[in-house]
């Protein structure tokens, strides 16, 4: 089988391929031109197919007008980003490579120790360039591949072109044009057939150069019958103008397969978060995006599934905080393609100081396409009176024949829920936590441990002080 | 010279929603004995229950209610519970995806002022569970959200026990129970009785006094309390019901 013998091939070359022999230190200019995006391509040393593939989406980018259907995004500079940076020489697989301010890093997000040897792999982008990274070696052995993209295109060559940008193609929105354009770093998941990878591959990312827009650019190929969960998480420091991160991840789930994608994101708050996320899920196979958004100015992200099969399942489980000047306007898209398929959206906002929650989801049923059954809930939790949430949810039914759910509500902390739990005694800062802990559980659970006490600490965090 | 641990309820108005609902109210209780407060539907015993504990819809106009000498409405809901008050809901709020363990535990600590280690918390909890015939999957249910009418009032009970309240009030806890389930639930009280507790038993039937054995019987009408008295009293309640002791209430001289 022609896969298979690629993928071994790829093996042979991970044993020596990790340190990266060619040390740029480069600050791109900033703002955006056609020599900025060949200079990044050069610079990483690309094929001319991905040049070539960067310079048509700059121009899709310039020729697409800015949306305006949703958040308020006038304020974002596009020529006052560094839209490439790179902060290390080397690339270190062991961790005593890593370069000590780096660990500081770490040891700042509260990544712990243990955790850091158990994984798997911790891929760390710090300045738009994944600096650390480290697989275990029977992860290696069954030809798991988990490294940077920038890596996935170098030494995978073909592996890699047979589906970036197959998925979200450049020209889709006009964010994802951008990143084509611009992408550094990010993740490249190959998981062979058959083969379930039993602990979480985690990528830890933050940004932290003042003005730096960050193009991450993640890929994840689930063969036949694999599994893999993935879980990025990233909290960046508060810097004083506007910043961007704008990534786009593609995910092809196949026959039978499953993958699961988690993300917990705590952009500071003058971020523009604008990310395009979809899956294809083929026969039988199942999608889970869990997306808990914190922080940012405005955060645009509609993670996707397109059912693509009989069988196929996708689901979306989400939580958007939206404190004071935030806005985070998130929710799902389910594109069933195919008879017999299966979508679940479960969102969950909250908002507060002023912050405004949208829900905008997408559910589109093809003609032709029977039997398909849909759920989508979405739950609202308003904190005060100057708090905003809207629901959009577009649903597009070509076809009969299907069982379709929607269940929305707004609500309030109610008086009798925060009575009873002070009348044991808790206070009314801790009564509030306790309510709305208990509001976003049902999508916390379904985080690794260590993520879903490091959520439960973010949302106390934007919490304290919610009560005079 | 220290205060009495006692409660004491001195000509007790409330309003609830601009409408006036206890009507001078005068109780004493003090730790170590069961008082019981009876009264037909609508005679106020919930609100007062609401009162005691600080309940925000409930507003007080006139009189006094003290702990220990000290000014019981001047204190928040979560301030009376960590002075040692206690209030069995009637009908507890459930709050969904809070687990009862995480529930308890809180409740615990903010009673406490100081954390409960893990260890000390599961061996106390299991141990009052025991008591209350109650499995440990309980443990990781979400906070009465889905619990039987039985369950939800062995969980006050277990709040309860767990608290160590000085002053427990409950308000017809026996409401909704099948006879099994009231026997394990007055048993976890009757397990609790001592020299440190003070109890109002707040009830419309008399059948709960049958397993908690009350010291003193007080039956409300319209706001006030309008006789006191021993079990005597609850027994003329059994056999005649409250309509007597209504139309005494109403003609004060007698007929």
């Amino acid at each position: 089988m022609a896969q298979t013998e690629v993928v071994d091939a790829s093996i042979g070359d991970y044993k020596y391929g990790f340190s990266d022999p060619e040390q740029y230190v480069f600050k791109a200019k900033r703002g955006l031109t056609r020599e900025v995006v060949a200079e990044i391509s050069e610079i990483k040393n690309e094929p001319a197919w991905m040049r070539e593939f960067r310079l048509k989406a700059l121009d899709q980018f310039l020729a697409r007008p800015m949306p305006n259907w949703g958040a308020d995004l006038s304020h974002i500079d596009f020529d006052n980003i560094f839209y490439y940076l790179r902060p290390t020489e080397k690339q270190g697989r062991d961790w005593n490579d890593v370069p000590e301010y780096i660990k500081n890093t770490f040891d700042r997000l509260g990544i712990p120790e243990a955790e850091r040897k158990f994984l798997a792999g911790v891929s760390a982008q710090y300045e738009s360039e994944v600096i650390y990274h480290s697989i275990r070696e029977d992860l290696e052995r069954q030809g798991v591949i988990f490294c940077d993209c920038d890596t996935g295109l170098r030494e995978h060559p073909e592996l890699f072109k047979e589906y970036f940008g197959t998925i979200i193609p450049p020209n889709d929105n006009k964010f994802a044009a951008l990143n084509s354009a611009v992408w550094s770093g990010g993740s490249f998941v190959y998981v062979p057939a058959g083969v379930k990878v039993e602990i979480p591959l985690q990528a830890y990312f933050r940004i932290n150069a003042q003005n730096m827009g960050q193009f991450e650019r993640t890929l994840i190929i689930a063969e036949p019958g694999s599994y893999v969960h993935y879980v990025e998480g990233c909290t960046a420091p508060i810097y004083s103008t506007d910043s961007l991160h704008s990534a786009v991840v593609e995910i092809i789930v196949k026959e039978g397969a499953r993958v699961r994608y988690s993300t917990i994101q705590n952009w500071s708050n003058n971020v523009f978060n604008l990310v395009t996320k979809r899956a294809q899920a083929f026969r039988n196979a199942t999608m889970e995006w869990v997306d808990c958004n914190l922080g940012s100015q405005v955060t645009m992200k509609y993670p996707a599934v397109y059912l693509m099969e009989p069988g196929a399942r996708g689901e979306v489980l989400s939580i958007a905080f939206a404190g004071k000047g935030q806005h985070q306007d998130a929710g799902a898209k389910m594109v069933h393609c195919a008879p017999n398929t299966s979508s679940a959206i479960t969102s969950k906002s909250i908002s507060k100081n002023g912050g405004r929650a949208s829900y905008r989801g997408l559910l589109k049923v093809h003609k032709g396409c029977e039997n398909v059954k849909s759920n989508v809930r979405c739950d609202a939790l308003l904190m005060d009176e100057a708090s905003r949430t809207d629901t959009y949810p577009y649903i597009e039914i070509e076809e009969d024949r299907v069982s379709i759910g929607h269940e929305a509500t707004v609500s309030k902390v109610s008086e009798e829920q925060l009575f009873y739990l002070r009348s044991r005694g808790m206070s009314e800062n801790d009564a509030i936590m306790m309510i709305v802990n208990g509001f976003i559980e049902p999508i916390v659970k379904e985080l690794p441990m260590e993520y879903a006490v490091e959520m439960n600490r973010l949302i106390q965090l934007e919490m304290e002080g919610s009560v005079g | 010279m220290a205060q009495a641990a006692e409660l004491v309820i001195q000509d007790l108005h409330v309003n609830v929603e601009g409408r006036e609902i206890l009507k001078g109210l005068n109780l004493t209780v003090p730790t170590g004995e069961v008082h019981a407060l009876m009264g037909p539907n609508g005679s106020g015993k919930s609100t007062l229950a609401y009162t005691l504990m600080g309940h925000p819809k409930y507003e007080v106009t006139q009189g006094q209610v003290l702990f220990k000498g000290e000014d019981v409405l001047e204190w928040e809901p979560d301030e009376r519970a960590r002075r040692g008050i206690f209030l069995a809901f009637q009908y507890p709020t459930a709050i969904p995806g809070v687990s009862m363990g995480n529930f308890l535990r809180l409740s615990l600590k903010s009673k406490r002022g100081a954390d409960v280690p893990m260890s000390e918390f599961r061996k106390l909890v299991q141990e009052k569970m025991k008591l209350l015939k109650m499995d440990i999957s309980f443990l990781s249910r979400y906070v009465n959200d889905g619990f039987s009418g039985g369950e939800k009032k062995r969980a006050e009970i277990l709040q309860m026990a767990l608290l160590e309240p000085q002053i427990a009030i409950m308000d017809e806890t026996d409401s909704g129970l099948d006879i099994d389930a009231l026997r394990i639930v007055s048993e976890g009280v009757n397990a609790q009785r001592s020299q440190d507790l003070g109890v109002l038993v707040i009830t419309h039937y008399q059948r709960i006094l049958n397993y908690i054995k009350a010291d003193y019987v007080h039956v409300m009408v319209d706001g006030r309390i309008v006789r006191s008295g021993t079990g005597e009293l609850v027994q003329q309640l059994e056999e005649r019901g409250y309509d007597w002791i209504i139309e005494e209430a109403l003609n004060p001289q007698g007929v």
